[in-house]
């Protein structure tokens, strides 16, 4: 490439040519432009007397002197409508202390990174507006869970647990040379459509009293996803057995309470509960030996 | 040290297939990924998988459509691979247990998308990629493939011959994020780059906040050159407030776009005759803008999506993503009200330079997926042509890693031959007082292993140097300044004096990076310095899609300049490349392959 430097030429009219068109949207242009220093200062203005919310934040360092005593820090965030939790510690983090940490990427409720605990209750940063909650924001890392530092999690428990249930198809790969789907009926895809919609953001294994008390318990999220591949009908019969087979284990459905506090938290709406007791359903009737 | 045949960097539908492939090829492979895998924003994608399944539909209307939505900037090679294998790569995923939505006879449903003459797209409701990404995330789990996850790779072991397509690639070098080890990784057989897309470098994206362009920039100074990074899409529906996606299955099912004067624009401002709301994206984008700038948007801003009459089982069934969404994202209920949209940063259709198989100009290194440009996409992106991409190219590389030894069509990397660019820049670019530049200067390493010791170490320091400074400028404020001044200077429309802008304000922000510094002095789980390392690949990549728009000065599918209003195919049937060199970008040119396997593709005016 050339390096050939070039000083920044200043505007110049060039009236001859300009269509009314060219007329209209530079007119367009400076209005838009008025109406964003418009903006701008109305900004400055509300942030100077603006609306600020107050964040309560859980931190904890396990190497960093002052952090190691887990502690909560005060941020007031300038509110904007639309703000969301995850907004609002984006905001505290790049503005006031580099050092606070939190999982997040997608920002849409789908990667399931920031499930947090806020004002006492499982939620998604990312998915939680502000303006719902009370003041002074708590946010604090799940409960049941290591903290590694400030809200992050250490999740390997949870997914351990995930994959403890053989959550694969279990047939094999198509024959070669064919190009034919299974079937599938409409009714038995919407069967599990809300069972596949679960995103691992552990929110529900967090609100469980029973996986808080015992470790080994494969928790709400697990027995959901063996669920997901149990009432798929394309795996058959044998396999559905396997799975029930799984699932009825010492630490497996029976352990669930009926308590609903994992259907309450789960921000996909999955009705986890009722995954669980339909799967003891299915249990007693194949007729298996259980404890 | 660790050690495997194969190693793939980023774990979302391309690297996930690409792992599974090449262990089935019988490759000993892990995966290096700075998420978790679910995580990865394959799993935001809505609409669906193009794939020629059915009587009336083959791969060659697909790959028409394809060269056609691509302004004929895809290589035909490229793009005949992706529309022949798609549909077994589609049928393979339904045999994994995908969760495709379903006909009443219960094969896989498909529905129209823009840009296509066959409604070709399959599709799991609005949340394709959320079932694609975790389907192929089980099947790493049941093959036991080892990953590494929440490991940030910091650069590539690459060689340091003065030629980059001499070079060689023999692992990664990555930070272990929860404890701050930086450790080698050695890749007997090839490295595979699968870490996604760019969008970052926006303010308003689609994209994830983990989408940094990590890969291209790191490729990109190890010397592999980067492809028509100029082709950036803007998709015509991201909600206003959040850049949150509202699927082009929307319009694909029958959705309307009107404008403030409730005009159904599309038809009756002339923008698409034939095809309305299903125009290619980069026509409808343009199309929302223009109203707005003609003053028919809403609150001077946006346009509206309507829905309503689709009914609500329909939007139910096959929709329900969409209204959870438009809920909890802007607060508007779709079932009884028009949804607000306006276009966002989407896609990069640019990437590392790649043959068919995934292979760039160093030897034993790849990239596959969105940080890859092979070319499928050109100039323009077709919806539902991203995810088929994942697995057509990932399942490709995947084996050709393992061993397998097809020869590609598609040349890569720089010959004497090659057509030299040149470019006026108001500012001086790149970053010649860096060492980052892994193949700058040095004499060629002697054995994979140096290259791999010789990484670890650059990259150690690198780690200290940032971490041991206490003073200067935080990351977030130079992320910000870069953000904005793409949104506002390399955005759908562009204009010169622009884009020049745009070049000073990066070369601006490059000065200020050399002050930046990690305020987190913490080894445990420091996201502050992995976001400050992801800055200084953002740097690059804003510098590197701003010389390309400056550089191709025609009208080209996403790339519209205002002082260029027409496609010139006499001089621009040709790829803009970028090659890093001693620390500066080098602008140089490589022909479009247009010659099919049965036809060649002759470029045609493209309307809709």
């Amino acid at each position: 490439m050339s390096t050939q430097r070039q000083q920044p030429e200043t505007e110049t009219e060039s009236t001859e040519t300009e269509t009314a068109q060219d007329r209209r949207l530079e007119k367009k242009r400076q209005r838009a432009a008025e109406r964003e220093r418009a903006r701008v200062e109305a900004e400055e203005r509300a942030a100077a007397d603006a609306e600020r919310y107050h964040l309560k934040v859980f931190r904890y360092d396990p190497e960093v002197e002052g952090k190691q005593e887990p502690r909560f820090d005060d941020f007031h965030v300038p509110y904007e409508p639309g703000m969301t939790v995850l907004d609002a510690l984006i905001y505290a983090r790049d503005q006031f202390d580099a050092s606070l940490t939190f999982r997040h990427s997608c920002r849409q409720a789908i990667c399931g990174s920031d499930a947090l605990f806020v004002n006492g209750r499982q939620r998604l940063g990312c998915q939680t507006q502000l303006s719902d909650l009370e003041q002074p924001v708590r946010i604090e890392p799940l409960p049941h869970s290591e903290v590694v530092k400030d809200l992050v999690v250490d999740m390997e428990h949870f997914y351990d647990q995930m994959e403890s249930v053989e959550p694969y198809f279990q047939t094999e790969d198509r024959p070669d040379g064919e190009l034919e789907e299974q079937r599938q009926s409409r009714e038995n895809r919407e069967k599990i459509k809300k069972s596949t919609r679960c995103i691992w953001c552990g929110a529900c294994m967090s609100s469980c009293n029973i996986a808080a008390g015992d470790n080994e318990y494969l928790g709400p999220a697990a027995i959901n996803k063996a669920y997901r591949f149990a009432m798929d009908e394309r795996e058959g019969a044998d396999m559905k057995q396997r799975r029930l087979e799984i699932i009825e284990q010492e630490h497996g459905v029976w352990r669930c309470q009926t308590q609903f506090s994992c259907t309450e938290v789960c921000p996909k709406d999955i009705p986890l509960t009722e995954h669980i007791q339909e799967l003891k359903r299915e249990a007693v009737k194949s007729n298996l030996k259980f404890w | 040290m660790y050690e495997y045949d194969v190693i793939v960097v980023g774990a979302g539908g391309a690297g996930l297939r690409s792992a599974i492939a090449a262990q089935e090829a019988g490759a000993d492979v892990a995966m290096v990924t700075k998420l978790h895998p679910v995580r990865s924003h394959t799993g935001a994608a809505e609409g669906g998988i193009n794939a020629a399944l059915r009587e009336g539909d083959d791969w060659e209307l697909h790959a028409y459509d394809t060269m056609k939505g691509s302004d004929y900037l895809g290589d035909a090679p490229a793009v005949e691979a992706l529309t022949q294998e798609s549909p077994e790569e589609v049928i393979q995923l339904e045999h994994w247990g995908m969760a495709f939505s379903r006909e009443d006879d219960g094969t896989v449903s498909q529905r129209p998308f823009g840009g296509l003459s066959f409604p070709r797209t399959t599709y799991a409701g609005a949340e394709t990629g959320h079932h694609l990404l975790h389907t192929l995330y089980e099947q790493v789990v049941k093959r036991g493939i080892e990953v590494f996850d929440e490991w940030y790779v910091l650069n590539l072991a690459v060689s340091d011959e003065d030629d980059p397509a001499e070079r060689s690639c023999h692992g990664v070098v990555a930070y272990e994020t929860a404890t701050g080890n930086v450790e080698a990784f050695t890749a007997r057989d090839g490295v595979i780059l699968a870490t996604g897309g760019l969008g970052q470098v926006y303010d308003h994206t689609t994209n994830a906040v983990a989408n940094t362009g990590d890969g291209v920039a790191m490729a990109y100074r190890a010397g592999v050159p980067a492809e028509d990074m100029e082709m950036i899409q803007f998709h015509p529906t991201t909600l206003p407030s959040t850049g949150v996606l509202i699927s082009e299955g929307v319009r694909g099912e029958g959705g309307i776009l009107y404008n403030d004067e409730g005009e159904r624009f599309m038809f009756e401002h002339g923008y698409a005759n034939n095809d309305g709301e299903l125009a290619s994206r980069d026509v409808v984008s343009r199309a929302e803008l223009t109203e707005v700038n003609e003053g028919r948007g809403i609150e001077d801003e946006y346009v509206h999506l309507d829905m309503r009459h689709l009914g609500e089982e329909r939007i139910v069934d096959r929709l329900e993503n969409i209204l959870h969404l438009a809920e909890d994202f802007e607060g508007v209920d779709g079932l009884e009200e028009p949804m607000p949209v306006k276009p966002g940063q989407h896609y990069a259709m640019g990437g590392i330079e790649t043959d068919e198989f995934g292979q760039t100009c160093v030897d034993g290194l790849y990239a596959v997926g969105e940080c890859a440009c092979a070319s499928v996409h050109g100039s323009n992106r077709l919806g539902g042509n991203a995810l088929p991409e994942l697995i057509v190219f990932g399942s490709r590389a995947g084996r050709h890693a393992a061993g397998e030894t097809e020869e590609p069509q598609i040349t890569v990397g720089r010959t004497e031959d090659s057509e030299v660019g040149d470019v006026e820049t108001p500012v001086e670019l790149g970053e010649p007082w860096t060492n980052d530049a892994v193949a700058d200067g040095g004499a060629a390493a002697a054995t994979a292993e140096a290259v791999v010791e010789r990484t670890l170490e650059r990259e150690r320091e690198r780690v200290e140097r940032l971490l041991d400074r206490d003073d200067g400028t935080q990351h977030a404020e130079i992320r910000a300044a870069v953000q904005r001044t793409m949104t506002e200077n390399v955005n759908v429309f562009r204009e010169e004096a622009a884009l020049k802008e745009a070049l000073v304000d990066i070369r601006a922000a490059r000065e200020r990076y050399r002050d930046v510094y990690v305020a987190d002095p913490s080894s445990t789980y420091n996201t502050d310095l992995i976001q400050t390392i992801e800055t200084r690949n953002l740097l690059d990549i804003a510098e590197m899609i701003t010389v390309g728009a400056l550089a191709r000065d025609e009208f080209r599918g996403a790339h519209w300049r205002k002082e260029h209003q027409e496609r010139k195919d006499d001089e621009w049937l040709k790829h803009t490349m970028v090659s890093w060199s001693n620390g500066s970008p080098e602008l140089w040119y490589k022909p479009v392959v247009l010659e099919g396997e049965k036809e060649t593709y002759e470029p045609k005016e493209r309307s809709y």
